[in-house]
């Protein structure tokens, strides 16, 4: 993992460079990140991969933050040795938790944006193929969200017992 | 001539049944053989197939008592070992699997979650609570996952059961039918 100081410098370049589409930076965390809102996401994502190198969606982590809604974090790396990465948040409404789809910037947000639509109930508009990956097809809720009760029976085989 | 409609066996020298003779008990025999041969299916679903397969290897050799062959089609297996974690989305699966065994056919649950869904029990949403829920257990092996020593101790209650069995018996009277999976 590349060092804090040229994590860093990265976040501050893209600051720099974006203005007001970076909602809030925070570098004085472990993990330090950015926000967008959701509808500049496309447009920083691209920046992201084209004009500082970033090719690789590591990892896509959400969380269900209770009242402020979902929150979708992407480990985004660049393949070389000294491993740059940045850390971006976008947090979305229960209501209408909508992110803009970006499998055409990074092709493992496919599977890594089914897993969230899947488990946490995060669409990703203009997915592909945004179906369930893990659970069965015709499950039903997102059981990584907190108030998710899983269901008593499935198919007719008794589910809870405690 | 014997009795009426049985003919009597020509033991003089110069017939060729004469030298192969065999008389047994048919269930003795027949369970003799059945027990000797168990063959488990290929079919691991978790870590505990690591054990399983710890158990068919070098070590503690599953070969000795009969059952090494691990066949990969159910159409060739008497036993199911279910070694690891049934989740829901593979529950009818397995159900599938166990029907297209051809009888006699035996299932041993191995390790705590498919004996009752282990430690997700209270928070595994997407984990079947044990697999007798979807076929019928012959055999429980506790653990997490069971030692191969577990395992074959399991295997070796399948022969303990195997023997008992009579031939002219419908075959497995009262076992309580599987539950259905749709």
């Amino acid at each position: 993992m590349a060092d804090k100081a040229a994590r860093k410098e990265l976040i501050e370049t893209v600051q720099a460079s974006l203005g007001e589409k970076i909602a809030e930076v925070d570098r004085d965390v472990i993990d330090p990140f950015v926000r967008v809102e959701a509808k500049d996401w496309p447009e920083v994502a691209l920046f992201l991969r084209d004009r500082c190198g970033l090719d690789y969606l590591a990892c896509l982590t959400s969380i269900d933050r209770g009242a402020d809604g979902l929150e979708a974090v992407y480990g985004i790396e660049r393949m070389d040795a000294e491993r740059l990465q940045i850390t971006v948040k976008i947090l979305v409404s229960k209501d209408e938790p909508n992110i803009p789809s970006v499998e055409d910037v990074w092709r493992t947000a496919d599977w890594h944006e089914r897993e969230a639509w899947d488990l946490m109930g995060i669409v990703f508009t203009g997915h592909h193929n945004l179906v369930r990956i893990l659970c069965a097809e015709d499950w039903e809720g997102h059981p990584l969200r907190k108030d998710y009760k899983s269901p008593d029976y499935y198919h007719g085989i008794r589910n809870n017992v405690v | 001539m014997g009795p009426e409609g049985y003919q009597e066996l020509n033991l003089t020298s110069d017939s060729p049944t004469r030298d192969n003779i065999l008389i047994a008990n048919v269930d003795k025999l027949i369970n003799w053989t059945r027990r000797s041969s168990v063959w488990p299916m290929t079919f691991g679903l978790a870590c505990c197939a690591i054990e399983m397969m710890a158990t068919g290897a070098a070590n503690y050799d599953i070969d000795r008592f009969g059952s090494g062959p691990f066949r990969a089609t159910p159409r060739q297996a008497d036993l199911m070992i279910v070694a690891g974690t049934v989740s829901n989305k593979m529950a009818p699966r397995v159900k599938r699997l166990y029907d297209q065994m051809p009888e006699p056919k035996y299932v041993i649950a191995m390790g705590a979650c498919t004996v009752s869904g282990g430690p997700y029990i209270k928070h595994g949403y997407h984990v079947l609570k044990g697999v007798d829920r979807v076929v019928p257990v012959d055999v429980y092996v506790p653990g997490c996952p069971p030692r191969p020593e577990a395992l074959l101790e399991g295997l070796f209650r399948i022969q303990e059961k195997i023997e008992k069995e009579r031939i002219l018996d419908k075959h497995r009277k009262g076992q309580k039918p599987a539950v259905l999976v749709e």
